[in-house]
């Protein structure tokens, strides 16, 4: 595998105020992915949500005696392609084993899961290192529903068996990471990923996405972990934010009052900002693992290989690669293009269409990734946060075809037009689509032809401002700035900054030079 | 042929007379229906081998006998343990707990022997969740044994083996995780065989101990037993652990031994067993070696300890199996449950309610042997030691091609006999149950009387050696001429 | 032994507690035995079948084809209570 890739920190917003020169969190994710599999992990029972409840059910997901599991031989190849693009090592035997424990949710009173022989172990994605990477089933739905009636209100729940049974892929990291902000950053990318992959829906609010958080606190510096909680049930990217910021500051306060962090379960309200302990539903559960007799080992062999890889076409870490060696990106541009797999197709397109003149792929990737896929960012910016099922700033999506961008970093590489101006035509195309050239020649942002037009504004700005263009006369060259600014307002930004400031030097060394020949 | 010739015809004999057009299949299933209702009517009286019988024949369609004119079977009548899911009719593993569950599908195997022409005549009687010796954990009454209805049948394939031995049924199923097969079937003299685990599918038979439950044929004889079996086996695409047969399973022709080695282990064929079935024994292994064959002696050296490896692995798997047992989708709940309680307490009750202090017994081993801190000690050692003991057989079938023990310690004993002391019931499964854990096959064929009671000889091959098995049985059986000898009812 | 039970959600009566310690000591004494094997460098076998047939082992993952589903009422039929398409218990304590 290539080098570690790793992502762009973003600083924590609002500042710093959860750094603690004390204490150091430590965080540890473990992620529930349901697979994007047409049937369940262990039947042939479609997957389905929303559905009327118990009408995806069969002898096998709703533990009728005599009933016996298969395992889907898609969710093994799902597993496998996460493991491969997480850059894991994939076990060439793994077992399925039995977590025994009594819950209504739970069909057979155990869940067919992983232990200690899984589909995948270690890898890493961005900076955070991965322990395993593991199949099993998911849970049926639990439905409160309040007071059966009786005297003492006993409560009473209904089972839907339709969930119960749909693959779940479980990503469990090392405790890499730091801060509230890269949790949320992280799984950002991981969600992009498995989307990417074409794995899962990753979308937190109907539940294809879950995740829980590992906290711990310990004195900065120390290489030892401290006790660790677990926050669970929370359900969207700002919410597990939110949660874990909590969560260190209430450790924070703990520790510095002298108690001891209890490892337990909690529960984050976003609503009051409250950490609640669960209660666990019974004394510490002993799950009584042993290997599952009724299913057999997972061999992998090279046709599952090949498939898996196939069905991938391109790992984030070889295109990157590919992107540096084909194109001559820098490795910061390619890694994330790369790792941002809407924007590395949308790239591609760009550099794929026919633009006169032509765009250079550095200046197309740039603009790609600081310019247009921000300002789309900004425009979705609530579904992306939620994790919901929102375009995330996905340009594919968008209405700038990927042509149209191709063509505007075209011109701007021919000086047909200011950066400026571009930023004025890209915001038209996000906002109404179009064709570069017609916008420019519509809004007359065109750059302005430096013979004749550009330098009569010049020397108009220099009388305007002729304090300031002594001043640049004697070596002042900051002084520059008014008379820049004069040019930029007059030709309403479609100059090209750096040509203002050749140009205004160039005429006041005219202007010097006349005056000293006397003119 | 009279009415009263019928139940004298092996399944095979029925088969070609119906075949021949000298029998009619209706007429046959008629006969044995009303045999088996009356057993059920006769209550105390009976054998008591049934928990179900058809009411009535089935006149039309899919069912009846002789809708099944093309098929190889024919439309002989099948009587098929409580266990195996019977869809629309009470699937029970003799257990309260699920007393008068009709499930909504069939077993595999059940369903392929009805495409073969089998008609199901009922479903037959076994102990609670298939633990036992005896019969006597049933939750619906004990099984008679025909010999001597003083004496249990064994377990915990009962019902299937008393019918069969009274003529009750042509043949029955039944299922086989330590012993519960060949064990009831030496007790009440008649042949029983346990495939190598994976060649029949378990999909639909209420499982005990997953990686040892296999079903297979009880039946009068040899040929009986193979031509039942060439109709089990077989991959299910809905059971990951089945697997295809290599081969058919062929009619046994057999009639001598020539060339065969037969190993006896001295571990096996000693100390612990009756003196008058050890004689049956030995008588059996001086008539195969006038059949042509040798005899040698082999050494299993972990046999010994198959039966403690057995009693841990058996009920920590049934433990886990059987934790569905709650109540909350299907079979007793305890308590009304109109007026929903505590769920713990809804647990707790109802299983304490449903299951039998058999079934309680071996859950409460099966959860401590898996519990945190004793794992590696109970259940991780059992699996090692079952290691060990398939590798001894795979070792002795280097020497030789078949071993041979006693099937059992003793004859049929008393009813109420053994039942006050678990671990002296568990010791009937002492020469069964090192063949379970290797999951090769096994069959069991009657070679003698001791006491006037039937002495079962046990023959294991290597994995998928069905087909030699069932032809040295098949010898010796012919040699013996016990085939078919019943005990009046 | 009241751990155990709670493990397994069996309701063990006051009467039936001494019997059944009883009897699983005596069982527990005797499957102590395998304690005296040396296991030491013995794999344990999970799976019977794959050691019976080295490699040969198909089939033994499934297509990702749906198959028919049972009719609700059909899944429902044998639950011992039921309420608005679903299986009624008692709530799980927090």
């Amino acid at each position: 595998m290539s080098e570690p890739l790793r992502t762009p920190h973003t600083p924590p917003p609002g500042g710093v105020s959860e750094k603690d020169d004390l204490y150091e969190p430590v965080i540890g994710l473990e992620i529930h992915v349901q697979l994007a599999t047409a049937t369940k992990m262990f039947c042939g029972c479609q997957l389905s949500f929303g559905e009327p409840p118990n009408t995806h059910t069969c002898p096998v997901c709703l533990g009728l005696p005599g009933s016996l599991p298969v395992a889907n031989a898609r969710a093994v190849q799902f597993g496998l392609m996460i493991g491969l693009a997480l850059g894991s090592e994939l076990a060439p035997r793994s077992i399925f084993h039995r977590k025994n424990y009594f819950y209504p949710d739970q069909a057979k009173n155990y869940q067919i899961s992983q232990y200690d022989e899984p589909l995948c172990r270690g890898g890493r994605l961005g900076d955070v290192r991965i322990h395993r990477v593991h199949l099993e089933e998911d849970a049926a739905k639990l439905v409160h529903v309040g007071s059966s009636g009786r005297i003492h209100g006993s409560d009473a729940s209904i089972v839907d068996f339709n969930r119960g049974g749909t693959p779940l892929a479980e990503i469990v990291t090392e405790p890499d990471l730091r801060t509230p902000a890269q949790v949320g950053e992280w799984l950002k990318l991981l969600r992009t990923t498995l989307r990417q992959l074409g794995v899962s829906d990753v979308n937190m609010e109907e539940g294809s996405l879950r995740c829980d958080a590992n906290i711990s606190l310990r004195p900065a510096g120390s290489n030892e972990l401290g006790v660790k909680t677990e926050l669970k049930n929370m359900n969207s990217f700002r919410f597990i934010e939110r949660g874990v910021r909590a969560e260190i500051a209430r450790q924070q306060k703990l520790l510095r009052g002298g108690g001891q962090v209890v490892q337990e379960t909690l529960h984050f309200d976003p609503g009051s900002g409250a950490l609640s302990s669960l209660r666990s539903k019974e004394e510490a559960h002993d799950y009584r693992y042993f290997p599952e007799p009724d299913l057999l080992p997972v061999v992998i062999d090279e046709p599952m290989l090949a498939g898996a890889r196939d069905a991938i076409s391109e790992l984030p870490a070889d295109r990157a690669a590919r992107l540096q060696r084909e194109l001559g990106l820098s490795r910061e541009s390619a890694q994330l293009l790369a790792f941002r797999g809407e924007l590395g197709d949308y790239f591609e397109a760009a550099l794929a269409a026919p633009a006169q003149p032509p765009a250079p792929p550095q200046a197309l990737a740039n603009w790609v990734s600081i310019e247009l896929a921000p300002r789309l960012q900004d425009a979705d910016g609530d579904a992306a946060e939620t994790g919901g099922s929102g375009a995330g700033g996905n340009p594919l999506d968008s209405r700038v075809a990927p042509h149209a961008l191709a063509a505007l970093v075209g011109m701007i590489a021919a000086k047909q037009l200011s950066v400026g101006a571009a930023r004025q035509v890209l915001d038209t195309l996000i906002a109404a689509g179009g064709e570069p050239q017609a916008i420019v020649q519509a809004q007359g942002l065109a750059a302005i032809d430096r013979d004749d037009e550009l330098a009569a504004i010049v020397a108009a700005a220099l009388a305007a401002n002729a304090d300031a263009a002594q001043r640049v006369r004697e070596g002042n060259s900051k002084a520059i700035g008014p008379i820049v600014g004069h040019v930029m307002r007059e030709t309403r930004g479609r100059a090209d900054g750096t040509e203002v400031a050749r140009l205004v030097h160039a005429l006041i060394g005219e202007r010097a030079d006349d005056e000293q020949a006397g003119v | 042929m009279t009415p009263s010739d019928l139940h004298e015809l092996s399944a095979a004999q029925a088969v070609a007379a119906i075949a021949a057009g000298s029998l009619s299949a209706r007429e046959l299933f008629e006969s044995y229906r009303s045999r088996a209702a009356a057993d059920r009517a006769a209550g105390e009286q009976g054998l008591n081998c049934f928990t179900w019988v058809a009411s009535e024949c089935p006149e039309r369609g899919a069912d009846a006998p002789d809708a099944h004119a093309g098929a190889p079977l024919r439309g002989v009548p099948l009587a098929v343990k409580d266990l195996f899911c019977t869809e629309g009719v009470p699937s029970q593993s003799g257990s309260r707990i699920l007393e008068g569950y009709r499930p909504p599908y069939t077993a595999s195997v059940v369903a392929r022997l009805a495409d073969a022409g089998t008609s199901l005549l009922a479903k037959t009687n076994q102990d609670e969740f298939a633990m036992g010796s005896s019969n006597e954990n049933s939750a619906f009454g004990v099984v008679r044994n025909p010999w001597d209805r003083a004496r249990v049948p064994g377990g915990s394939s009962g019902g299937s083996a008393a019918a069969v031995a009274a003529g009750l049924a042509p043949w029955a199923l039944g299922t086989d995780t330590g012993g519960s097969i060949r064990q009831p079937a030496a007790l009440c003299g008649i042949v029983g065989l346990k495939p190598t685990y994976g060649a029949v599918s378990r999909y639909g038979m209420i499982a005990f101990a997953s990686s040892l439950d296999q079903a297979g044929p009880l039946t009068r004889d040899v040929t009986d037993a193979a031509l039942l079996l060439a109709h089990m086996v077989g991959h299910d695409p809905c059971d990951a652990t089945s697997l295809a047969f290599p081969g058919p399973i062929e009619p046994p022709t057999a009639e001598r031994l020539d060339g065969v080695r037969l190993g006896v282990p001295d571990e096996l064929t000693g100390e612990g067993i009756q003196a008058g079935v050890l004689a049956g024994f030995h008588a059996a292994l001086a008539r195969a070696q006038e059949l042509g064959a040798q005899v040698r002696e082999v050494s299993l050296p972990h046999a010994p300890h198959a039966l403690s490896a057995y009693y841990v692995l058996a009920p920590a798997e049934a433990s886990s199996n059987l934790a569905r047992y709650d109540g909350v989708r299907y079979g007793l709940r305890a308590g009304d449950p109109a007026h929903p309680e505590d769920l713990l307490h809804m647990y707790t009750r109802t299983r304490h309610d449903g299951f039998g202090a058999e079934v309680k017994r071996r859950i409460m081993l099966g959860t401590y042997a898996l519990s945190s801190g004793y794992y590696d000690a109970y259940y991780g050692r059992a699996q090692r030691a079952r290691t060990k003991i398939a590798e001894d057989f795979a070792a002795a079938f280097e020497d030789v091609h078949f071993i041979l023990t006693p099937t059992t310690p003793s004859v049929a004993f008393k009813l109420g006999e053994k039942t006050g002391e678990p671990l002296a019931m568990y010791l009937n499964d002492y020469c069964t149950v090192p063949m379970s854990l290797a999951g090769i096959p096994a069959i069991s064929i009657p070679c003698g009387l001791a006491d006037g009671l039937p002495v079962g000889l046990q023959l294991a091959g290597p994995a998928f050696s069905e087909n030699r098995l069932l032809a040295a049985a098949y010898a010796l059986e012919q040699s013996l001429g016990f085939q078919g000898a019943r005990a009046r009812v | 032994m009241l751990h155990v039970a709670r493990l397994a959600r069996l309701e063990l009566a006051e009467d039936e507690i001494e019997p059944m310690a009883r009897e699983l000591s005596a069982v527990l004494e005797h499957v102590a035995k395998i304690a005296e094997l040396d296991l030491d460098d013995v794999p344990p076998t999970s799976h019977v079948v794959a050691s019976s047939l080295e490699g040969v082992v198909s089939g033994a993952l499934r297509a990702d084809e749906p198959r028919p589903c049972l009719a609700r009422d059909l899944a429902l039929a044998q639950a011992p209570a039921v309420r608005d398409g679903g299986f009624l218990v008692p709530s799980p304590q927090a």
